[in-house]
Order: C-alpha cells, then sequence, then structure tokens
C-alpha cells in the first residue's frame, strides 16, 4: 500500500499551525526583493502526524527485532538516551553561550572525553568530527599535519587493506593522499609480505580496522604496527568495530595513533535512519597538538569550595574546525547517559556478550552456508550465501527472503573479498531466544534455496513493497515531486 | 545495567556449543599483555540516579526556554511544532539504519524524496542531496564539487568575508595542503571587490544571503560575473528567510547550501544541525553525498532507492565524489516534517514576524544613545550594531537581568570592535525585546 507523497495531500488554505498575531508596528517588506512563488504544501496537523506515521510503519527499526547489518552495530538504544537529550538545559543551549552561561554542557563533554581516551588508551580526544568518516577525516589530516610539522613532505602513501569499509580510501583520497591497497592472506589477516614491500618512506600511514570487517581480530596486529612505525607512517585505528574491544584492549595499548570512535555504533546512540552520527577521534601523546578543536579543558581545576572551570580551546597546532560549533552534542549526551549507565563493568559485558553472540551464531549457522574464514571471530562474521548446488542463488535473495521471516538483512555484497557475502553483527542486546529464532530464519531459507529456489528469487512476499527497479530510477532520474502545473503543487 | 539480556545458563549453552569453556577464552588472539585493562572507570548507575546527575548538569546552563535569546549568529532560538517531536521519536525512523534495504525502509525513503522535493521548493533549485553534516561542511563540499567541476584545473575560489566566519575556517581545514587559494573574505569589503577578484582561474564564488551580518543584497550581478569567468556561484542562506525572499535560483545560484537548523532543530548546543545542499540537475553526477530517486517495485507500486550510488564511497571508493556515509537522517525528517506542519502559510507567516521583530528591537536601539545600526541595508532577522562598550562587558550585564545578549563581532572582524550581532526570532515577545532596550540603555550609561 503505497502512501501519497505530502504534496499530494495539499489542499489551498489548510494550515497545521497557528502563530501569533504580530505583537510590534510593522515595517514594510522590501518590495524588489520579495518572493511570490513559495510552493510549500498546505496540511492541517492531523494530515501531517497520518502521513508521517504511515511512513514510519513501512519502515524497519531494532525496537521491532534484530537487525543483525555487520558493522554497523545496531545494538538496542536506551529510551532514557532519549529523555536526556531531550532535557531543557541540553536542548536549549545555544552553541555560543559564554562558557560560564554552559558549564554543565562543558563538563559533560569533559567527562566523555576522559572516558573515550581511557577507553581507548588515548592522550587526547575530540568529539568534534560528527560522523565516523568525519572521523576519519579528520584523522587523515592530523596524519598530514604531523608529517608536515616535521617537514616530512615525501609522504604520500596511506596503506589500507583490501577488506576495509569504503570510507577509508575516500577520507584518503579527500585528504591528498594515494592510498595503497594491501591485499589479505588466507586467514583473513593483513598480508605481511605484501605490507613489508610497501613499508618505505613514503608511508604517511595504515588505516587498520580491527577487527576487521571479516569480524577477525588480526593475528599480527603487533607485527604490522611495528612495520609501521619502523618505516615513520603512523597508525589510524577505524573504530567502526570498537563494540568488540571495549574493557578487552585499548587500540592505544596496541600502538595506535589515531582512532574513531561511532558513537553511534558502539555507544548505544541511534542511527536516526542514516544519522546524526558522532566520530570522536583519540590520538597518542604525538598527536595530541594536532587534535580538530575546538576540546574541552578544565581551566581551572577548583577545590572544596570552587567548582572545576570548563572552557572551550583549540589545541597548539590543531588542523582546526572540521564543523561549525563544537560536534554533535545531542549525541554526545545520549552516550554519556549510556556509559554513565553501564559503567565500567557493563562495558566489559558489552564486548564479552556481542563477541559471544557472533560466535555462537556463527557456529549455528555454518552447517548451512560456508563461512569462508572459520575461526573464533569477534563481534561479526561473514557467510556466503550461494552453493554450488543451487545455482542462480544469490546473497541478495537469501537476504530480500529474510525481510520475510521478520528480519532485517544482514549487510550483503559487502566486504568485497568474500563471494556473496553475508556479514552478520547481532550485538550483545540480542538474547539467546532471538539468536535461535534468527539462526533457524537463515537454516529454513538455506533449505529453500536448494528445494524451492523461484520463492527466494521473488521474495520479499509478505512486506508492503516488493524489490525495486533501481536500473528505472537511475534511468529516469526523478529526484523530487514536480508540480503539475504553475502555481499549483 | 548494560541492555544484556543473557541469563548465567544461556550463557553455559552458548560457550558449549561454541566449543570454549568461558568467555575470556574468545580472545585468544588478543596480545596477552594487553589483554582485560583495568579501566579507570566509573562504576555503573541506575536509571534514576543518572537522570538525577543528568538533570543537574542541565540545570548548570542558562538555556533559552526561561532566558530570552538575542544570540544568532548561524543558530537560531525558533518555535519548533509539538508534532516535529513526536514524530522524530517514532522508532520506526530513529531506529533505523540507512535504507540500504529500500522494501522495508520506505518510511525513511520517501522522507527523503519529500525533504529533496521541499528544499527544491525553498531554494529554487533543480536537485537536492538527503544532508551533509551542517551548514559549514555543506560550504566545504560546495567547493569540493567546483574543483570537479573544472577538474583541478582552477586553484583559486573566492569567498566573502560575510559568510559565517566558521564556515570558512572550515573550507581552510578541508583544503589544508591541497594546493587551492581561498580569497576575498581578508576584509569586510563590498561586492563589487569580489567582482573584481573573479578570473579565469576562479573555480567558484561564494557569498551568503542574508549574510552573516544579517544584510540582505541582490546578488544578480555577482552570479553573472561568476558565471562570465565559467566559475560556479555558491549561496548560503538562511532557510527560513526564503520563506519571503527571492529565491537563489534568481541570482543564478549554481549550488545553494544552508545551515538547516532553523528548520525545526533545536539548538542543542550546536548540534546534530543538518547541512542543506542543493544544485542544478547538470551537477548531480558531481555532487556528493545520498540521493534518493523514485521507481517502481516488481509489484508495479511507486517506490523509492538510493539513486546514483555508484558516485558513493562504497562503490568508487578512493574515486568517489566524497567520504560521506552516515549523514543527518533524523534531522531530514525534522526539517521535512517542520516544513510540512507549517506549510505554505505557516513559513511566511513564521518569516513576516521574524522580519517585523528585528525590525522593531532595530529601530529601538539604533534610537538609544550610544548605539547605532552599522547598516542602512535591508535585513531579516539580524542586525549589527555599534555599541558604547565592549560587548562582553554588555553581555554581562544582559546575563544579570536573565537575556542572552548576542554575538561579539568584535571576534571575527577587527573593524567590528564593540558590534554586537542581535538575532531576533518570532520567539521574542515584544516585551521581551523591550527589556533588551531597557537593559542596553541603561548598560551605556554605567
Amino acid at each position: 500500500m503505497t502512501e501519497p507523497l505530502i504534496f499530494e495531500l495539499s489542499s489551498p488554505g489548510r494550515k497545521g499551525v497557528e502563530l501569533p498575531e504580530c505583537d510590534v508596528p510593522e515595517t514594510p517588506l522590501p518590495k524588489d526583493l520579495i518572493r511570490d512563488d513559495l510552493l510549500l504544501p498546505e496540511l492541517s496537523e492531523v494530515d501531517v502526524v497520518r502521513h508521517f506515521t504511515r511512513l514510519s510503519q513501512l519502515n524497519y527499526g531494532i525496537d521491532i527485532s534484530a537487525y543483525p547489518l555487520g558493522s554497523c552495530t545496531m545494538k538496542y538504544n536506551p529510551k532514557v538516551n532519549e529523555d536526556a537529550a531531550r532535557l531543557p538545559g541540553f536542548a536549549y543551549t545555544h552553541p555560543l553561550q559564554g562558557p560560564e552561561e554552559a558549564q554543565g554542557n562543558l563538563l559533560l563533554m569533559f567527562e566523555l572525553q576522559e572516558w573515550l581516551k581511557e577507553i581507548g588508551g588515548f592522550a587526547g580526544v575530540s568529539l568534534q568530527p560528527a560522523a565516523g568518516a568525519h572521523g576519519e577525516l579528520a584523522g587523515i589530516m592530523m596524519i598530514h599535519a604531523y608529517h608536515h610539522d616535521r617537514k616530512d613532505d615525501r609522504r604520500i602513501k596511506i596503506l589500507i587493506p583490501d577488506s576495509a569499509h569504503g570510507t577509508n580510501p575516500a577520507s584518503t583520497a579527500m585528504g591528498g593522499f594515494q592510498s595503497v591497497e594491501i591485499p589479505s592472506d588466507d586467514r583473513g589477516n593483513i598480508d605481511l609480505e605484501a605490507l613489508r614491500r610497501e613499508c618505505d618512506g613514503t608511508v604517511a600511514g595504515l588505516m587498520l580496522t580491527n577487527p576487521n570487517t571479516l569480524g577477525l581480530f588480526d593475528e599480527h596486529v603487533r607485527e604490522i604496527i611495528e612495520l609501521v612505525h619502523g618505516c615513520g607512517g603512523l597508525m589510524y585505528g577505524d573504530g567502526a568495530n570498537m563494540n568488540a574491544l571495549l574493557g578487552v584492549v585499548r587500540p592505544g595499548d596496541l600502538g595506535f595513533d589515531i582512532l574513531h570512535y561511532n558513537l553511534h555504533k558502539t555507544f548505544s546512540t541511534p542511527h536516526g535512519g542514516g544519522g546524526p552520527g558522532s566520530g570522536p577521534v583519540g590520538v597518542s601523546e604525538r598527536l595530541k597538538d594536532f587534535l580538530p578543536g575546538p576540546i574541552v579543558e578544565a581551566v581551572d581545576e577548583g577545590d572544596e569550595n570552587r567548582p572545576p572551570k570548563f572552557d572551550l580551546i583549540f589545541p597548539r597546532k590543531s588542523i582546526g574546525r572540521v564543523k561549525a560549533f563544537h560536534g554533535h552534542f545531542g549525541v554526545m549526551v545520549k552516550a554519556y547517559t549510556y556509559l554513565r549507565m553501564i559503567g565500567k563493568d557493563g562495558l566489559r559485558a558489552v564486548a564479552d556478550h556481542a563477541v559471544l553472540n557472533a560466535n555462537y551464531l556463527r557456529v549455528r549457522i555454518r552447517d548451512a552456508y560456508r563461512v569462508p574464514y572459520d575461526r573464533i571471530c569477534m563481534h561479526e562474521f561473514v557467510a556466503e550465501g550461494a552453493w554450488e548446488d543451487a545455482p542462480g542463488i544469490r546473497a541478495l535473495d537469501v537476504a530480500k527472503r529474510l525481510m520475510d521471516y521478520g528480519y532485517h538483512p544482514p549487510t550483503n555484497y559487502f566486504p568485497l573479498i568474500v563471494h556473496e557475502a553475508l556479514m552478520i553483527e547481532p550485538t550483545e542486546t540480542e538474547s539467546k531466544e532471538s539468536l535461535d529464532a534468527f539462526a533457524d530464519a537463515m537454516i529454513k531459507i538455506a533449505g529453500e534455496a536448494h528445494t524451492d529456489p523461484d520463492v527466494l528469487h521473488g521474495a520479499p512476499h509478505i512486506t508492503a513493497f516488493g524489490r525495486m527497479d533501481e536500473v528505472r530510477a537511475a534511468k529516469q532520474l526523478v529526484l523530487r515531486y514536480v508540480p503539475k502545473e504553475k502555481n499549483q503543487i | 545495567m548494560s541492555y544484556i539480556p543473557h541469563t548465567e545458563n544461556d550463557r553455559r549453552e552458548m560457550l558449549a556449543d561454541i566449543g570454549v569453556k568461558r568467555i575470556e577464552d574468545l580472545y585468544q588472539v588478543i596480545p596477552e599483555e594487553t589483554r582485560f585493562p583495568n579501566l579507570n572507570l566509573p562504576e555503573g548507575m541506575s536509571e534514576i540516579e543518572v537522570i538525577d546527575e543528568l538533570q543537574m548538569l542541565a540545570e548548570a546552563n542558562m538555556e533559552t526556554k526561561h532566558f530570552p535569546c538575542f544570540l544568532g549568529a548561524g543558530a537560531y532560538n525558533h518555535f519548533i511544532p509539538s508534532v516535529v517531536g513526536h514524530i522524530l521519536q517514532r522508532s520506526e525512523f530513529y531506529t533505523a539504519y540507512t535504507p540500504y534495504q529500500p522494501e522495508i525502509s520506505q518510511g525513511t525513503l520517501q522522507t527523503i524524496f519529500e525533504y529533496q522535493s521541499l528544499i527544491c521548493q525553498l531554494t529554487g533549485m533543480e536537485a537536492s542531496n538527503a544532508s551533509h553534516y551542517d551548514g559549514a561542511t555543506a560550504l566545504a563540499e560546495a567547493v569540493i564539487l567546483a574543483t570537479r567541476q573544472h577538474r583541478g584545473r582552477r586553484k583559486k575560489i573566492v569567498l566573502s568575508a560575510a559568510i559565517h566566519p566558521q564556515y570558512r575556517e572550515v573550507v581552510r581545514t578541508y583544503f589544508q595542503g591541497l594546493d587551492l587559494e581561498i580569497i576575498g573574505d581578508k576584509s569586510l569589503e563590498d561586492t563589487e571587490a569580489l567582482l573584481a577578484m573573479v578570473d579565469e582561474n576562479t573555480a567558484m564564488v561564494g557569498v551568503q544571503y542574508p549574510d552573516f551580518l544579517g544584510r540582505i543584497k541582490n546578488f544578480a550581478k555577482l552570479g553573472e560575473v561568476a558565471h562570465a569567468a565559467g566559475a560556479l556561484f555558491c549561496m548560503v542562506v538562511n532557510p527560513l528567510a526564503l520563506a519571503i525572499l527571492k529565491p537563489p535560483s534568481e541570482f543564478g545560484a549554481d549550488i545553494v547550501v544552508a545551515e538547516g537548523q532553523p528548520l525545526g532543530i533545536p539548538l542543542s548546543y550546536g548540534g546534530p544541525y543538518l547541512g542543506v545542499f542543493a544544485t542544478k540537475k547538470k551537477y548531480v553526477r558531481m555532487m556528493s553525498g545520498r540521493l534518493v530517486g523514485e521507481t517502481l517495485d516488481s509489484r508495479g507500486q511507486r517506490g523509492y532507492v538510493l539513486a546514483l550510488t555508484p558516485r558513493e564511497q562504497h562503490i568508487r571508493r578512493e574515486r568517489a565524489s566524497s567520504n560521506i556515509c552516515t549523514n543527518q537522517g533524523l534531522m531530514v525528517l525534522a526539517a521535512a516534517v517542520y516544513l510540512s506542519v507549517l506549510g505554505k502559510q505557516g513559513l511566511q507567516e513564521v518569516a513576516r514576524l521574524n522580519y517585523q521583530k528585528a525590525h522593531y528591537a532595530a529601530k529601538a536601539i539604533d534610537g538609544l544613545e550610544g548605539y547605532k545600526l552599522w547598516s542602512t541595508m535591508p535585513f531579516f532577522n539580524e542586525f549589527a550594531v555599534a555599541c558604547p562598550r565592549p560587548v562582553t562587558e554588555i553581555n554581562k550585564k544582559l546575563i544579570d537581568y536573565g537575556i542572552l545578549g548576542g554575538f561579539d563581532l568584535g571576534q571575527d572582524y577587527p573593524d567590528l570592535k564593540d558590534h554586537m550581532l542581535i538575532a531576533v526570532t518570532e520567539l521574542n515577545t515584544k516585551e521581551k525585546i523591550d527589556d533588551l532596550v531597557s537593559v542596553l540603555g541603561e548598560v551605556a550609561h554605567d
């Protein structure tokens, strides 16, 4: 059942909001600058509420059921986080009001910086980046600034494993570096020999997602870091998969120089249908001065009689601002709330159960699906959605069929190094019953792939919409509603 | 509380199935000497305690619900209809991921399509993406588009000094070390001065409308000059002002970027906000960020999908038009609901109220001894005023009276020392404006 567009529900003369009368004497508008062609829809409040409520019902969210989307860490988002971010004292503060008038916000940001430093083993953290990819970009700029500051401008290469997220090479290119792809070995680690061949005086750094997108912790992480540091490069950690490491190992202790966190993955802030995220960056001592600003500092430690005082400052050699104001504060409040609720022990329990769940699911389905790197994994694993004896069935078909069983499919066709990949990340918030039910559905679908392939090809069957014609979308390229006649919407 | 549903029994059974004894056994691959650090972090707390603590932190701030706010400078205290928050809290929206699976994501996808359409209506442009992080990063992405359009051969960007200072800072951050010259913003000059800087090496000319100092200028000439030189013309706009002002398309804008915060998004100490980005259809394939297009499903129903994804980093990797992945999805929903519920009449009324109240305040302040409006040009809801004392001193006094004063322009513009940028919105009643005027008058004599 399709829902009309908001424009198609419009009726001239309707309005959804009553505003107060103008209580000041009026000034004429500057005639030559005024428009008369604003064609926005006209609806009553109830029309708008019903429209968007009906649209919401065409969506699938974590609150409905499991969302095992690999590398996205779709864990349950605690409701209290939402309430916290909406407290008037947070939601109605202006980014440019003085620090004296925003000490509550600054204290919260300071604590979050401190906790993220401790969790990752870093010397400094900036909360400014707006999302993971934005944190990567800030990291790449810091790598650039660090080498430039040392007058070491020959470093033009960033090494990236072939299992990396696409954002890594894209961020590298934006920062003006060349990305060099490093292959994986047959155990899913970085191929050390290939890495050794690339390690020379032109290496600016290496971007490593660890655990990687196969859900595997690199067995040679120490050697990799030694090689990169040995040739003068810096180690960048993509923290998309940090959920597996909370309280288990600190990237900073392993020798990473930079890592971005995804507050919207690891620290339970919701994804909002594609954002807002938040991508703070943590750095080792030698990169502290290059952090994007502003960051929060205690400018006065305080004592028994005086509370400490916080202010926004720019690190000495800061790469500068990567966005306006101070980052996604509303998202920070949610992450702070989450960390405060779960505390130190809860943090470790998160990693433990995320890893437990992924391994349990791996062994539950590995007889039905080939798991190409079948060893103990971290928070996720990759299975193949194709069988030699079921020709014509692809990962896409398995994914679509899962919708008929009431699930959001795993990430498919990623990482690129696995044929017909289904990348599965259950997260710690799924119960054993939930995992069993999901595994049962997966196994049933593997059976159907062999006995009734057409049911997979035609899937999904019971959702409100069937498969979309993406070729048509690209060909006709209709990107907005166009009024049928001028002056009418 | 760690939101983990497992019982002791569950753990035992699961470990047995995996074939290990303890959870610790799953971490053998991690270098032993770094395994299980003892973290110096606080213990967990109950929901009651956490909310108490957060309440206390929140109350340590001055907030615009209780204190009249005349501070703008890129973030504005506007009325947000209750509907917006209620729709945003539908968990089918906020607990969904990026709509990679269109069959079960039509809610998000259609919302984005409607948002794209609404932004096109507002700006007069032909295509809008599904957002950037904020106004500043949207401007940086405009520069990226412009340099790509010229295949990197043009090395100059002309930016007006009257573009938000932080936006210009962000553009400089993005392009540090990348062989691109950013000029035009050394001092606050007339549009005429910018005209003279545009040449065959200019990839883009950028201005703000209304500008950072509130002024509304006619940029038709500048747009023409930019085009004559083969440069793209980019306008940073206030989307609310476009309810009554001529759209940027009338000045020949090729790219329109905006901070979408005025469209139903709370101040929230600076974020999350919404980076609006719209352009002409001919630049769509160069534009970064997600796009939603219309199509049909296998049952012949109209539906929506992510379109032109090959531009994006998943597929093109280092050749992608940008690295952006997660954007401002939920803020797109907020803006779509806001624009829908206010609609044509409501948005125009809000814009008019802003205009009227700001002009009332400006006249009254201009009449005070020691204060003078800096510009005689038309303005929307914000204006600069020369003050008789340093702005920080005045703001301190205003705080004593429970009023959040304007932005100290001297911080970013040395020529505007002792000038305050004052924003007035539909939420400032005449009574509160009169209070502001009276305290300003009082401070002048202290």
